[in-house]
């Protein structure tokens, strides 16, 4: 039987973390609410784009935008999202782990992967790693701007042109529900002209013909960058909703796990106080009897 | 209601309009230009400015920063990176980022940086827009 006193601190300290376990999934839900306005906030600018870029597509030749240039495939950027901060599950892992999986793949075909990290966890990780990293980006997370998206693209884009890169992808957390994110992969660059056709809602606007001004080859070229921003803006956004919402999940997990824990030790503890008063009780009547005696 | 352009004006924080009006008249990239109804369709990128609308009589201001435009079946759709209304701007802030700006250009021309000389000059032109935009 351990001693009474250990066990009732014991108690003490887990009732105290399952307060803070019950407050951090509180705030978690209520960070996810603002993160889930922020994506739908977001969402029609980004429709609005694909769909004009779908439409615009269609009147250009894909070979003369260096952003389109498919190349043989050898040397792999991948643009690493994860979260700032930690205590939201496996999340960050998953995704770390999709990029270690992926690297060893690449490796295995005889071509080479570079990263671009985004959040906290992905820049501590990497670090460690033997996989080299371009670009490190961290502490934004909380308040997503565009402007780091832009900062972002701007490193890819200028990777990708300068043809230190083939290929520039994307891996984030996919909020799929509140129950469930996964890590996803999605290419970015080069931009091919059939995801950009089968983005839009090509169901009208496609046929209308278009007064263009200036080119629409000088538009596209000014487009196809803030494409790439939107990308990744929308990653960004995603994964911060499957952040808190992953945190959300573990820390609801966490609260009950609390509690299964208080009431084992509770049974525990009453065991234990029970026996010291029999063991009392035993005492007291065994004097008694030898007074008697 | 005949005589309208429906005009759309979304950031990638928000939709900041949606309603049908009389006139618009945007920075395009080649010059401003004028839209009114029954506009033919017609695309084109936006530059740093401020886009002007009538509606019932009345004369809105925005000031506009880099996006694009788009105008079909009597819609007109801007996609900007920031829109902001005269009367929500924060004078002193674009004043502050004025100076801020006028510095960094300073700075990036002496040293001779061209990425940086165009995005000091960037951010000088959209502050003088958002000053302007206020000012009147």
């Amino acid at each position: 039987m351990p001693a009474l006193k250990d066990v009732r601190f014991k108690i003490k300290g887990i009732k105290k973390t399952q307060q803070i376990t019950k407050a951090m999934n509180m705030v978690a839900a209520s960070k996810l609410r603002g993160a889930q306005t922020k994506m739908e906030g977001f969402s029609p600018y980004a429709d609005k784009f694909s769909a004009v870029m779908s439409n615009l597509s269609g009147s250009v030749n894909p070979s003369q935008f260096p952003l389109m240039a498919q190349r043989q495939v050898k040397k792999i950027l991948v643009i690493v999202v994860t979260s700032d901060k930690g205590l939201c599950g496996a999340f960050n892992a998953n995704i770390i782990n999709a990029v270690n999986r992926l690297n060893k793949e690449i490796v295995s075909q005889g071509k080479s992967l570079s990263l671009i990290c985004v959040g906290r966890k992905a820049v501590q990780f990497f670090k460690k790693s033997n996989i080299e990293v371009v670009y490190n980006i961290s502490d934004i997370m909380s308040d997503v701007q565009i402007q780091f998206a832009k900062t972002i693209g701007q490193q890819a884009i200028t990777q990708f042109l300068s043809e230190n890169f083939d290929e520039v992808q994307l891996v984030y957390g996919k909020f799929i529900n509140v129950a469930v994110q996964r890590p996803i992969f999605k290419k970015i660059l080069p931009l091919s002209k059939e995801t950009l056709v089968g983005q839009g809602e090509t169901s009208q606007g496609t046929n209308l013909t278009y007064t263009f001004e200036p080119e629409p080859d000088a538009i596209l070229n000014n487009l196809l960058p803030l494409y790439v921003n939107i990308q990744i803006m929308s990653a960004m956004l995603e994964t911060v909703a499957s952040e808190q919402a992953s945190r959300m999940t573990s820390m609801d997990n966490a609260t009950r796990a609390c509690k299964d824990m208080l009431g084992s030790l509770t049974l525990i503890y009453n065991k234990a106080r029970q026996a010291t008063i029999t063991k009392e009780l035993m005492d007291i009547v065994g004097g008694a009897e030898a007074l008697k005696g | 209601m005949a005589n309208k352009i429906h005009l759309e004006i979304i950031t990638p924080s928000k939709q900041v309009l949606n309603q049908p009006v009389e006139m618009v008249t945007a920075p395009g990239s080649d010059g401003v230009f004028g839209v009114l109804a029954n506009h033919t369709p017609f695309l084109t990128s936006l530059k740093i400015g401020e886009l002007k609308y009538q509606n019932d009589g009345k004369n809105f201001r925005l000031a506009l920063s880099n996006g694009f435009c788009e105008i079909s079946s009597n819609k007109m759709t801007v996609l900007a990176e920031a829109a902001e209304f005269s009367e929500d701007i924060d004078i002193d802030r674009a004043l502050k980022a004025k100076e801020r700006a006028e510095k960094r250009l300073q700075e990036a021309i002496s040293s001779k940086e061209n990425i940086n000389t165009a995005r000091a000059q960037a951010s000088l032109t959209r502050a003088l827009t958002r000053i302007r935009v206020s000012g009147k």
